[in-house]
């Protein structure tokens, strides 16, 4: 050993010192905010594939392929308005199939990415193991997937909307803002349900029944003016439920005269715009925070 | 060497300089402790459950598993590291502890750049053509898409899963377990790589894949930093690897030149 210590400038170091004096780091390290945004930059292109790879193998085993896209938001339509619209026969509503087609196709766009989100770490959890790669790669390309879900619903949403009657208007180009606004929203909520959804699996057995709870104060199935009869505290508190802004911006658009809750037009974009910046800014940091426990145990 | 103790000349000051040897990964006392489900095993009734949320209690189906137990250890460019150990002596772990995929409970585990885990686990999608896995798999090790395009016909060759017709267009799950495990292979070895960490990887495929496997691995170490090897198969850990550690129930049993590792590891395993 004697020998060595002549020849080993290293040796009588511990080995951090070693480490340090060859600039070595630690194994697995939480990057910066900053250069973790940069490296998920990078891994952009295995997003976009991982989403797209995602779409198409959830529907590979079904003998209607693709079909299914357009068909799952038609069946839960008419569904709901066999119930609403026919058994218990809204009428206070002008237009009610396409004013509950548009708020349930909106919120769908958040349940459904919430739910795949709950579960997109745990699921994943081979590719987590055996790849090195920023792992908001995997909440944010089930949000993409979703997103392109989106799109097939809005191609039936308008075929609903001009079936009805409803003129095509310039307000119709506002919807994709609003898209644009709520998908920056969802991908903060499912990068937070996301970490969630890691350390516990309990969370998928609740998250069904707080979307549920979360549709019904969202004036999806009926009338928003209903909650003009609350209490005037509870009544802006759904006011400023993000759903409900998302709901109204979509029917502004596309409908003549959908009841609002939200009067002013203004408010609705900056609560539109606040909730997507908070929850867009938000989750990612909550879900960076937890970046170096994901796969473990 | 010996004459020089206790009076160190300035020849051996230049023999430092020149012969300093470059630490690559710099394992510090390292501890890992799994958490395990066990599944439903006892204790999962809705009333201890209820009594574990009040008390804030782990749930008992959960256990911990210390599988590695305070290792030091320190791996230098240009090395090649065999693992050997019996069956769930923390070699595995070990390695994706290096490759920063686990992490320590405590010590620490320092390591220059980002270590590649070449496995042969990497989970890819079932439902997918084997084609589409490709491109995914590379794509998740961090290549841009010119070079997955570039490469993507030279893995599925490499794989030979086109030997019996055209099975790249195929969804996984049609695939054999050996074809899988060939394909997520091929698409381990496709990067380059500055420390590589192999595990278990040259056991996958039929004789004539295995040849072309260990060249290829051959090949990655001449171009990678360092390369730790865990394997049950002695012969390739005495082709490749001309150190080796000894893990046995997550402690360094022996650590030393591969020869002498082996044979002291071989009278342990006979002897059992």
């Amino acid at each position: 050993m004697a020998t060595t210590a002549l020849v080993d400038p290293d040796t009588g170091l511990t080995q951090a010192q070693l480490a340090a004096r060859h600039g070595l780091r630690v194994a697995g390290e939480r990057p910066s905010l900053v250069e973790y945004s940069r490296r998920l930059w990078a891994y952009r292109h295995f997003i976009a594939a991982y989403a797209n790879a995602k779409l198409v193998a959830s529907y590979s085993n079904a003998k209607l392929g693709q079909l299914w896209q357009v068909l799952t938001p038609l069946t839960n339509a008419a569904v709901y308005y066999l119930i609403f619209g026919v058994v218990l026969a809204q009428n206070s509503i002008p237009n009610f199939i396409a004013y509950l087609t548009t708020g349930l196709f909106i919120f769908n766009f958040t349940q459904s990415a919430v739910l795949a989100g709950t579960q997109s770490i745990s699921s994943n959890l081979g590719l987590i193991r055996a790849l090195h790669f920023p792992r908001a790669s995997l909440p944010l390309s089930t949000t993409i997937t979703q997103f392109q879900q989106l799109l097939a619903s809005m191609v039936v949403l308008i075929g609903i909307v001009l079936v009805t009657g409803e003129p095509i208007t310039l307000k119709w180009l506002l919807l994709a803002p609003a898209l644009l606004l709520q998908a920056v929203f969802n991908a903060g909520v499912v990068l937070l349900v996301a970490r969630l959804g890691s350390k516990s699996s309990d969370l998928k057995q609740v998250m069904p029944f707080v979307m549920r709870t979360w549709m019904y104060g969202s004036g999806v199935l009926y009338s928003v003016s209903l909650f003009e009869r609350l209490p005037a505290w509870a009544t802006t508190l759904v006011q400023y439920n993000p759903l409900l802004v998302y709901i109204e911006l979509a029917r502004y658009s596309l409908l003549e005269q959908a009841p609002l809750l939200n009067e002013s037009l203004t408010q609705l974009w900056l609560v539109a715009a606040g909730w997507a910046l908070v929850a867009g800014i938000g989750g990612f940091i909550y879900f960076w925070r937890g970046e170096q426990e994901y796969g473990r145990g | 060497m010996v004459e020089h103790i206790g009076a160190p000349t300035e020849a051996t000051a230049t023999l430092t300089a020149t012969q300093e040897r470059i630490p690559t990964v710099v394992v510090d006392d390292a501890h890992i402790i799994y958490r395990v489900h066990q599944g439903a095993a006892g204790g999962t009734t809705p009333v201890a459950a209820l009594r574990r949320l009040v008390k804030r209690t782990h749930a008992p189906n959960v256990r911990e598993v210390h599988a590695v137990k305070g290792v030091s250890f320190t791996a230098y460019r240009g090395e090649a590291i065999g693992l050997i150990g019996s069956n769930g002596s923390g070699k595995s772990t070990i390695l994706r502890a290096i490759a920063g995929l686990l992490p320590v409970n405590r010590g620490a585990i320092h390591t220059q750049g980002q270590p590649s885990l070449l496995g042969v686990n990497a989970a890819l999608l079932n439902d997918l053509s084997g084609e589409r896995n490709v491109v995914l798999g590379c794509l998740a090790m961090g290549m841009h898409p010119d070079e997955v395009a570039k490469q993507a016909a030279g893995i599925i060759d490499f794989s030979g899963i086109n030997e019996r017709g055209d099975f790249a267009s195929l969804p996984m799950r049609t695939y054999s377990s050996g074809m899988a495990a060939r394909l997520r292979f091929s698409i381990a070895a496709a990067k380059k790589h500055d420390v590589l960490l192999i595990d278990e990887a040259l056991a996958t495929g039929d004789k004539g894949f295995r040849k072309r496997s260990e060249q290829r691995v051959r090949e990655l170490r001449e171009g990678a930093g360092t390369v730790f090897l865990v394997s049950h198969q002695l012969s390739s850990v005495r082709d490749t690897c001309e150190r080796t550690i000894w893990l046995e129930s997550g402690l360094i049993r022996m650590d030393g030149p591969t020869d002498e590792v082996i044979r002291a590891y071989e009278a342990y395993a006979n002897s059992k």
